[in-house]
């Protein structure tokens, strides 16, 4: 694959393998860019790129904001609750306007399944999808990636598990199709509360005993389990879904030696991960914060890339009404 | 209409020569480093250093230069080039460097070279070889060391290929119909 | 404490019924270490301690999947040990008790009490059930990891239904993981309102409010559906109505994993009993028509009802005497069991002895996914032995349940337990409990 031609990247589930591998070749070559004394390339000098965080978010905003930053674009930061932003209409408004003050990239997270999609069929600039409701975090699932393969030199053919609220992760579903896609296989794992019987149609295996499915598994990723699932009666108590579902010591004592434990974070220590699991030897927590930067260089390097008008299948945004 | 510029013969003549030019010029001088700017200008510059390990009896670093990211002509590209890595893996700041591209052309790309250096480090001078110099600069820049002088029309194409990448050496130049 | 099992004993003679192996004849029975070590004729075992089974059945050791015994917390209707002494007696040596207590059953020390506190009478296996939902009101989930960790062996708030849809899905597919059955009490509450007898003719001629069938029906429905969504292994608990056992028949055709239980009661008297306005026939679900009786003895005759389940639930007399619209709902029942089924069932050739043998020892152990419920070799040697033809009256007085709001009083009945064995260890024989069990 010589270029990239989509417009946005608003998930995994649509890429090819051969565009994952360029995105993932792209953060290779970025990586370095973190190493120098100099950390900055002129590669999106004056270009803008706005971040539209409509949801809460440290990390990824800070990770997104540096990438653009070592890009030298100039950026654009919008912070707000996706509640006060009620319908997708409104969301659209505000990106119509953002896009009126000639940005180039769209950097968009919102609490609602589906919003990234919507923007990016009415906006002409490139939208890059950092998060939407329960959907997809393809920036997330590509540092997974490529942390995977920079740890274990591969991801064809690794066992990798994915544990915890499953039904409501982003993350989850974008690995799940990054890593189906490269060749992985997958098993999903967590109360069955969490882990809907319908989820065996997308290609994974599921099971609700932890410790069996870390038997033979090269990698382990931790979600995070967000407090609300215990009043939403998804799990009766957190210490019934540590004792059953968290991972500490003990449990990884039936596991591979070598079996690498990722997060997207942040950790809720003692829950999903004990300390001495979060911050142990197989723990590779922080490099993924480290590839998340190059990953995300690499994507804003690779949508602004593709023009305005010029890139391959963008429609004429639909017609919506034009608010005075 | 198609010539052969350099056959490999030619090729490997050009590179030793430079090489004991570079020698020559810097008896006295500190740390020789090579960069080579990808793709190709990093094959020749392995050969080049090679055979200055050889001349010296002492080791030359290399390193290779991935200047996509330093063109100027960025965002009037139909999509982003692909980017390869830069890898140096020694320090650039106090060396004497010389950066190495197979063909000179309009200067561009030495000039997005010198930039991508810059944010690496402080050398102590840089020299530029190039294997073929086919003018038609558009940038004050000037090559210390030259395989070939080649006039060409602005729209002839000059291409050079080498073993590492292409299977064999050879440089031809393919005249076009203005 | 209890005294070792003695290391093997010979049960001479009997005829030995096994639906789990398909066997039924007259053979011998030796058991050792707590274990059936063989099944043959004319066993020789120096030593052993004998049981003359002549003329007898022997089976191996009932399991009632739905008892109440009202501990902790009501120890005045029934404790562990008259519980126990009534389970034995009706030749039951598996109870599964209920979780509607006092404290409920959803901690992990609630079943640790009752299980320590069985191990010191030392007669029948006490399996607890934990509850579904914390203090059975049907908000939160109970954590059923820690409750199957601690010995619960399966989940019911059963007393109760529950009521919520969306809390019963959610119970069913947590439930997967335990792969445990949860037991529902079906009742839709808006439906059953204030009644106190079934909702039909003798409701209308006494002048009481009924509990229509509907009221069963429809959350056997509901439960079904989201068996067949979400999976889990439902159990409907007591079923009482002809339209309950069709559905049951029909999603098993379609391979819904769902199983039943019915109890004595409900296939031997339906709501004319009631004319007397006697609250020892009050019980919940209560009794229905002739229609239903006869709708609950053709699905277990063909296997749409896995169990007979007694619903043992005793109460004082002085609650019974409150009269039948104000008495609690509930009827004993270990007692009389095998009894009752012998009586109006088998002697009536209506239903097959290894049928009714099936249905209160294999099936049973499969639903519990327990190793009892059988006489293979290496199987626990839990052994009733009963006759089918001694004539005698149900007398409360004779009774070890404290409780003696029984349907069945001044009956009389053919047929009774006359051995028991719990792992190898006689602990009945004739009316006397012996080798074990606090005085």
């Amino acid at each position: 694959m010589t270029h990239w031609t989509r417009k946005d990247l608003l998930g995994l589930e649509e890429l090819t393998k051969e565009e994952l591998e360029l995105l993932l070749q792209q953060a290779e070559a970025f990586k370095e860019v973190s190493l120098r004394p100099i950390k900055k390339v002129p590669a999106l000098r004056g270009r803008t790129v706005a971040l539209c965080f409509l949801e809460p978010s440290t990390r990824t905003r800070a990770s997104f904001e540096l990438a653009a930053k070592r890009l030298s674009a100039d950026i654009l930061s919008f912070q707000g609750a996706s509640s006060s932003i009620v319908k997708g209409e409104s969301v659209l408004d505000t990106a119509r306007n953002i896009e009126a003050m000639r940005v180039d990239v769209l950097v968009l997270r919102h609490n609602t399944s589906g919003v990234a999609a919507a923007v990016a069929r009415g906006v002409r600039c490139s939208v890059v999808n950092a998060g939407d409701g329960s959907h997809e975090h393809p920036t997330q699932g590509l540092v997974d990636l490529y942390t995977i393969r920079e740890k274990k030199g591969r991801i064809e053919g690794l066992n990798v598990v994915i544990v915890g609220d499953i039904l409501h992760s982003r993350v989850a579903r974008s690995d799940l199709w990054g890593l189906t896609k490269m060749g992985a296989k997958v098993t999903l794992c967590g109360p069955p509360t969490l882990v809907p019987i319908v989820m065996e149609n997308l290609g994974a295996r599921i099971s609700y005993r932890l410790e069996e499915a870390l038997e033979g598994a090269d990698v382990v990723i931790a979600l995070r389990l967000q407090l609300e699932r215990q009043q939403e009666q998804y799990i009766p108590s957190f210490r019934e879904y540590t004792r059953l579902y968290g991972i500490d010591r003990a449990k990884l004592e039936r596991a591979k030696p070598d079996l690498i434990v990722m997060h997207p974070g942040p950790v809720n220590r003692g829950l999903e991960l004990s300390p001495e699991v979060a911050d142990g030897p197989q723990s590779v927590i922080l490099d993924q914060v480290t590839n998340g930067i190059a990953v995300r260089m690499a994507a804003l390097y690779l949508v602004s890339g593709a023009h305005q008008g010029q890139a391959t299948e963008l429609p004429e945004p639909s017609p919506q009404g034009v608010r005075a | 209409m198609k010539g052969s510029v350099l056959d490999a013969e030619g090729i490997r003549k050009s590179v030793a020569r430079i090489a004991h030019e570079i020698v020559e010029r810097n008896r006295n001088n500190g740390r020789l480093c090579v960069v080579g700017i990808r793709t190709r200008g990093d094959h020749l510059a392995r050969r080049l250093a090679k055979i200055l390990q050889e001349i010296t009896g002492s080791p030359v670093p290399v390193g290779a230069l991935d200047i996509t990211l330093y063109r100027d002509d960025l965002s009037r590209l139909e999509a982003s080039p692909v980017v390869h890595a830069t890898e140096i893996p020694f320090d650039v700041s106090g060396c004497r460097i010389i950066v190495v591209d197979d063909v000179l052309f309009t200067g561009r790309t030495v000039r997005a070279a010198m930039d991508a250096l810059a944010d690496l480090g402080r050398p102590e001078a840089v020299e530029l070889a190039v294997l073929v110099d086919r003018g038609h600069r558009e940038l004050p820049i000037k090559p210390d060391y030259v395989g070939k002088n080649l006039p060409t029309a602005k729209e002839d194409l000059v291409q050079v290929r080498l073993t590492e990448s292409d299977g064999l050496d050879e440089v031809v130049i393919e005249a076009r119909a203005a | 404490m209890t005294p070792p099992p003695p290391s093997r004993v010979l049960i001479q003679g009997g005829r030995v019924l096994d639906p789990s192996q398909g066997l039924d004849e007259v053979t011998d029975l030796l058991i050792e270490n707590g274990k059936v070590a063989r099944i043959g004729r004319n066993l020789k075992a120096d030593g052993a301690q004998t049981i003359n089974a002549k003329g007898k059945v022997v089976a191996p050791g009932f399991i009632d999947l739905h008892v109440h015994l009202r501990t902790p917390g009501q120890e005045h209707k029934e404790t562990i040990l008259t519980g126990s002494r009534a389970a034995i007696r009706g030749g039951f040596t598996t109870i599964c008790t209920m979780a509607n207590t006092d404290p409920v059953v959803d901690s992990p020390n609630v079943i640790e009490f009752l299980k320590s506190e069985s191990a010191k009478v030392g007669l029948a296996n006490l399996l607890p059930y934990g509850a579904v939902t914390m203090g059975l009101k049907g908000e939160t989930l109970t954590e059923m990891g820690e409750l199957q960790a601690a010995g619960a062996v399966g989940f019911s708030d059963d007393g109760m239904p529950v009521s919520n849809a969306g809390m019963m899905r959610r119970a069913l597919e947590y439930s997967r993981m335990t792969n445990l059955p949860v037991i529902d009490h079906c009742e839709e509450k808006s439906l059953s309102g204030h009644g106190v007898v079934h909702d039909g003719a003798t409701a209308a001629r006494l002048g009481l409010a009924g509990i229509p069938a509907e009221a069963e029906t429809v959350m056997i429905a509901r439960d079904l559906l989201l068996a067949q969504s979400v999976g889990g292994r439902l159990h409907v608990a007591h079923l009482s109505t002809a339209e309950g056992v069709d559905l049951i028949r029909a999603a098993k055709k379609k391979k819904i994993q769902v199983t039943t239980e019915v109890t004595p009661h409900h296939l031997s008297l339906s709501e004319e009993a009631l004319s007397t306005y006697d609250s020892r026939f009050k019980m919940n679900p209560p009794l229905r028509t002739q229609k239903d009786l006869e709708a609950l003895r053709e699905g277990l005759k063909d296997g749409t009802i896995d169990a007979v389940a007694t619903d043992h639930a005793p109460h004082s007399a002085a609650e019974k005497e409150q009269g039948l619209v104000h008495a609690p709902f509930g009827v004993v029942g270990l007692e009389t069991a095998l009894a009752v089924g012998l009586t109006e069932l088998v002697h009536r050739g209506s239903l097959k002895l290894e049928t009714l043998v099936d249905a209160l020892t294999r099936r049973p152990a499969r639903i519990l996914g327990s190793d009892r419920g059988t006489l293979k070799v290496g199987a626990p040697a839990d052994v009733t032995v009963f006759d089918l033809e001694t004539d005698w009256a149900v007398e409360a007085g004779a009774f070890a349940s404290k409780g003696l709001n029984t349907p069945f009083l001044g009956w009389r009945l053919k047929g009774r337990v006359t051995d028991v064995l719990v792992m190898g260890r006689q602990v009945y024989h004739g009316g006397q409990f012996m080798n074990g069990g606090v005085a």
